[in-house]
């Protein structure tokens, strides 16, 4: 019974964050390009357009919710549903954070450790295919049809390459439970470089990360592999016939699995929660020391004289800011929220990737594309598994 | 709730079977087709063969049908019409169906004699290790004679490709 109440309540926990997120990785991605492009974003729904998520999703909601008479109605209402729910499932066996204890109750801060948990999220994730494809043959347009196969070509052949840049770092963590994987990425080379797989020996996996990278874009249906929704030859691809709420589904779909595939990089590469260098070195220190750092950026630019229009909002946020940072010295806060936040910076930080080369890389050709994943990234990810392979076998 | 699990998921894959056969459009097929091998590994995984099960939704749910899905869309099937049936199958199909069942059961009870009720959760040699420690050393040899068929498959399936386009 105790299981049961302690899952439905994670399970809550952990809908209600990762819904906020993705809520407002759209907002930060606006705002983020729009920098990149020296403009301003989104500003005018609350201060700095921190209220724009909500003002979308309204709009989504309220739109008139289209159906096209030629469609193949099951299948058309089923394909975005069938994405969105592959994209949200694969995050309930990812890792955030070690054991904690609260109100005396011990738990992990993972919804499911299941023993093959690399597994189901590749299982998961490949499922995710025929929201896509279904979504692009049922919409009966050939936009729509040519989206959809593109994407399904697309999304198989990068998968190869994926799956054997997953297996290499297996190699090394010998389980296939994610909690171990973050487990055996524990402890520090030389007293301060970390045993992440990015960095272990006796092979680290620098090659395996970045076949990894490559390969997540193009699962991700992202900038420069977004083929299938490339607007000047598609209109919009597989999604074109579809409006308000269904619309809002595959743009969700699209975020969570970018969130899903960043959570994934981190915990196969980046060690999880793992701090980055060693607490006797200070690594405790380090969030309380950032946000009390953002804190003093927003103090200052409020109270410069010639930014009037946030002379009130900012220092409001200095203050929130400042806030966490005191509440992040606290101990017991400390033993809870410290892995939370070394797995929350970088998986952070590898979607500002994602968006930052959505702000900087033009588009693939098609048949670039295709040539790109069999003829290099396939082989590389093949030499790189022999190599971790023979590395493993001669040295552990 | 193991057996309620079974029941439900067993009744799945069986209306998906019969679905595949009675669905007209091939993508409606299909995709019955996945959800039986989606209940299938959801039976492998109650049995304890956690492996086998993540094994069958990304080789079968996850690759194969997607590739037939994929032809489907690109050659455009339309949907098909039903045609009359003719005396024979009108006769015949219904009493042949519970022959070739009973025939089935009679020979799977003849050849193990001694085969108990499955008990759910008394299997624990499904992990990854224990399948990979098998292939590797007991089943060596068939995993690799495997491995150059499904090669020599591949070949020629390019060379038969290759002469097509010259």
């Amino acid at each position: 019974m105790e299981f049961f109440v302690v899952s439905v309540i994670k399970a809550l926990v952990v809908a209600a964050i990762l819904m906020t997120t993705l809520a407002y990785l759209q907002w930060v991605e606006r705002k983020v390009i729009a920098h990149i492009q020296a403009r301003l974003g989104p500003s005018r729904v609350g201060p700095h357009g921190l209220l724009q998520p909500l003002a979308d999703v309204i709009k989504l909601f309220t739109k008139e919710d289209l159906l096209p008479p030629y469609v193949n109605k099951f299948f058309y209402l089923l394909a975005p549903f069938l994405a969105v729910t592959m994209a949200l499932l694969s995050i309930s066996v990812i890792p955030f954070g070690s054991q904690v204890t609260i109100f005396g109750h011990t738990t992990w801060m993972q919804l499911a450790d299941l023993n093959v948990g690399v597994l189901f999220v590749l299982a998961v994730s490949s499922l995710g295919v025929y929201g896509i494809a279904l979504a692009g043959w049922s919409s009966n347009n050939k936009y729509s049809l040519l989206g959809g196969l593109r994407s399904s070509a697309q999304l198989i052949s990068y998968e190869l390459p994926l799956s054997l840049a997953v297996a290499a770092p297996l190699l090394l963590a010998n389980t296939l439970s994610l909690r171990e994987i973050v487990e055996a990425q524990g402890g520090f080379y030389f007293g301060f470089l970390p045993r992440w797989h990015l960095f272990q020996g006796p092979m680290p996996q620098i090659v395996s990360f970045i076949i990894f990278m490559i390969a997540a874009f193009a699962e991700t249906n992202r900038i420069p592999f977004d083929l299938p929704e490339a607007e000047t030859e598609l209109v919009a691809g597989f999604h074109t016939e579809y409006s308000s709420m269904k619309f809002a589904a595959f743009f969700m779909a699209e975020y969570a699995n970018m969130v899903t595939a960043a959570s994934m990089t981190t915990t196969l590469f980046l060690g999880g929660w793992q701090p980055l260098f060693p607490v006797s070195l200070g690594s405790n220190f380090v969030a309380p020391a950032l946000f009390a750092f953002v804190g003093a950026i927003c103090l200052y630019h409020g109270l410069h004289p010639a930014r009037r229009m946030d002379r009130y909002t900012l220092p409001v946020f200095a203050l929130v800011f400042f806030l966490i940072a005191a509440a992040m010295l606290i101990p017991a806060v400390v033993s809870i929220f410290m892995p939370v936040f070394w797995f929350a910076a970088k998986t952070g930080f590898l979607l500002f990737v994602w968006i930052w080369i959505r702000g900087t890389l033009p588009r693939f050709r098609y048949d670039q594309l295709m040539s790109f994943a069999w003829k290099f990234l396939f082989p590389a990810a093949v030499l790189n598994l022999l190599a971790t392979g023979l590395m493993v076998a001669l040295f552990s | 709730m193991d057996v309620i699990l079974f029941l439900a998921f067993a009744a799945i894959a069986v209306v998906c079977a019969i679905n595949v056969v009675v669905q007209t459009h091939p993508i409606a097929s299909a995709l019955s087709l996945i959800g039986v091998m989606g209940s299938l590994a959801v039976l492998y995984l109650l049995l304890g063969a956690e492996f086998i099960a993540m094994a069958q939704v990304i080789v079968y749910a996850g690759a194969i049908m997607v590739l037939f899905i994929f032809v489907i869309m690109l050659l455009n099937a339309g949907a098909e019409s039903k045609s009359g049936r003719s005396l024979a199958v009108q006769l015949v199909g219904i009493p042949g169906f519970f022959a070739l069942l009973s025939l089935l059961a009679y020979s799977i009870l003849r050849l193990f004699p001694n085969a108990r009720n499955v008990h759910f959760g008394g299997f624990t040699k499904g992990t990854a290790r224990d399948i990979g420690q098998a292939l590797f050393t007991r089943y060596l040899l068939p995993f690799e004679v495997t491995s150059v068929l499904i090669l020599i498959a591949i070949i020629g399936a390019i060379v038969l490709a290759r002469k097509e386009m010259d």
